[in-house]
């Protein structure tokens, strides 16, 4: 009985997941669990199968192998909407904002087809108060392509949050960001943390990721090669040799001198 | 949906019910003849437009609706001597069948192929009217002068029309309005601004397009039936013409796709046009050419049709043009 109480205290089981493109391997076998109310880091060098990861977890792809367990459903290679129905949601790493429309409108599309499915007036509500919430309330009237990128990271955050998720993917929210931003956009994050919805963050920006996250796994070449709390990974062999390079690099980058 | 609380919605429906007077106030056959072709245009435009506007869908191939309501409603009427309003609505309803069918077929094809299976449907239903004996084969189908009568004769038939076409062109800008602003209608601007994204977001994609194709459908199937009913008659050709299309498009991006009043603004104006240019001794055989020339020219300079432009040079318009 006891396991099965460790079990309802996991939000997302990825269990023996693969990927492949054709020949190539993107994800290959990866496994593991994150518990609810954590923030998991994942991090790996460039091709590593990170976003594709996250792709497969919320439904762009289906997998090639494994299987997917949100919430105790087995969400493997269902639809993406079927999969923010239930509660999880996702940012782009190439922001993807509805152009044409305002950035209030872009936040409201998210609550109406979110997790809770608003009807439109509700939706408004929910979106002045999570714009409030990200810092873009000012701008809620403009649209959304006349924004800067910090403020399309924001806007895709917002929207993300409109859904109202349990478990929140962010795929390289800081990217691009000057350090002011990143410091704000990495409050936003903790703060979404103390609302109770776990997050599954993949970010380049080490030292950020390092200060936010409870656990980090490392994928490279697809495969999941580290799984730990930022320290442990910092001194992870393996993770230097792959990802980090220089060992005494690791010690730079978790103090943030890199920036 | 509180539409009547916005300017933009009274400003585009007295615009309509104005227009659509005229001919009852002068009294004017010629009129009534002008405003007929107007009316069944702007219709036409606005329901192509919450595939084309809202959701960002190009069908090159809409006609195919209208022909093919036009035939169902027809073929009622004259063999199965139905009247007019039943069969109007059969036509709407044969119209909103094929488009549901259709959508579930090639709704999963963007872009460009999208556009080219649309035109290969319209020629597809063209030609297999062309050979389908109980709608007449390349004949046709003809209506016997006398069932007018059962309207009041040819004169009050004409009039009895008309109304109808005015009352349906008021139905269609009044759901396009309803739409722009529901839940509905942010999902399928979702859909145009970026498909994949709008899926992410939770937009049940397939079904919100299909819905809106089956929308944009229905309308132009029953402006078929009283389109043929009034002509007396109905023939492949004359139901399947592609260049209709083609023009539908042009209407809507003239306008202003995406907006209500865009294809209202752009059906008028580009009907008012080809009235004048079929006339004129000097066009009447470039009447389309021209038609391709301004889709060129609006393209290229003023893509978001002339509401569009008037909404992106003045903010301050934007609750009064919608």
């Amino acid at each position: 009985m006891t396991g099965q109480q460790a079990e309802n205290d996991v939000i997302l089981q990825i269990k023996n997941v693969s990927k492949h493109f054709g020949g190539l391997v993107a994800v290959s076998e990866v496994t593991f669990d994150l518990p609810r109310g954590q923030i998991l880091g994942l991090i790996g060098p460039n091709g590593a199968g990170k976003t594709t990861l996250f792709n497969v977890i919320n439904g762009v792809y289906p997998p090639t192998e494994g299987r997917i367990i949100f919430r105790d459903t087995d969400v493997s290679g269902k639809q993406p909407y079927d999969v923010v129905h239930l509660g999880l949601a996702r940012t782009h790493q190439i922001v993807r904002p509805l152009n044409d429309l305002t950035v209030l409108e872009n936040v409201m599309a998210g609550a109406c087809y979110g997790h809770e499915q608003h009807p439109l007036r509700e939706a408004r509500e929910i979106a002045l108060e999570v714009l409030e919430f990200v810092g873009l309330v000012e701008r809620y009237d403009t649209l959304a392509s006349s924004l800067n990128v910090a403020q399309k990271k924001r806007l895709e955050m917002a929207r993300a949050l409109a859904a109202r998720p349990y478990l929140l993917l962010l795929d390289e929210v800081l990217a691009g960001l000057n350090p002011t931003e990143i410091a704000e956009m990495v409050q936003v994050v903790r703060k979404i943390r103390e609302q109770g919805v776990t997050i599954f963050i993949i970010e380049h920006v080490m030292h950020a990721l390092m200060n936010v996250s409870d656990r980090v796994i490392v994928l490279d070449y697809g495969e999941l090669i580290a799984e730990g709390t930022p320290e442990e990974i910092a001194d992870n062999p393996k993770v230097i040799e792959a990802y980090l390079g220089d060992p005494k690099l690791a010690e730079r980058l978790l103090r943030g001198e890199e920036d | 949906m509180n539409s009547w609380k916005y300017p933009a919605f009274w400003l585009t429906v007295v615009v309509v019910i104005v227009g659509g007077a005229v001919p009852y106030v002068t009294g004017s056959n010629t009129w009534r003849e002008n405003m007929f072709l107007i009316l069944l245009a702007i219709a036409l435009a606005s329901s192509l437009n919450i595939l084309l506007g809202y959701a960002g869908y190009v069908s090159f191939g809409h006609i195919v609706f209208f022909g093919l309501g036009g035939y169902v409603g027809f073929y009622l009427i004259a063999e199965q001597a139905w009247s007019l309003w039943p069969a109007t609505l059969a036509g709407g309803v044969a119209a909103g069948i094929l488009a549901l069918l259709l959508g579930l077929a090639i709704l999963r094809l963007r872009g460009a192929y999208f556009a080219l299976a649309t035109i290969g449907v319209n020629e597809a239903v063209r030609t297999f009217i062309n050979n389908f004996d109980l709608f007449g084969g390349p004949i046709g189908l003809e209506l016997n002068f006398s069932v007018y009568r059962d309207y009041g004769g040819p004169a009050t038939m004409q009039w009895i029309t008309y109304s109808t076409v005015f009352a349906l062109t008021l139905l269609v800008v009044i759901v396009s309005y309803g739409i722009k602003f529901s839940r509905f209608g942010l999902g399928l601007m979702a859909i145009r601004e970026d498909e994949d994204a709008a899926m992410v977001m939770g937009v049940r994609t397939p079904m919100a397009k299909t819905m809106a194709y089956v929308l944009s459908a229905i309308v132009p199937g029953m402006l078929g039936v009283i389109f043929f009913f009034r002509n007396s008659s109905v023939e492949p050709h004359e139901a399947f013409r592609l260049h209709r299309s083609i023009e539908m498009i042009v209407m809507v991006m003239l306008g202003g796709q995406g907006t209500v009043l865009g294809p209202l603004f752009g059906a008028a104006t580009y009907e008012a046009l080809r009235g004048y240019l079929l006339t004129s001794p000097l066009f009447k055989d470039l009447q389309l050419a021209l038609a391709g020339l301004l889709l060129l020219l609006i393209i290229l300079f003023v893509p978001s049709g002339v509401i569009g432009w008037l909404r992106g040079r003045f903010r301050r318009l934007w609750r009064v043009l919608e």
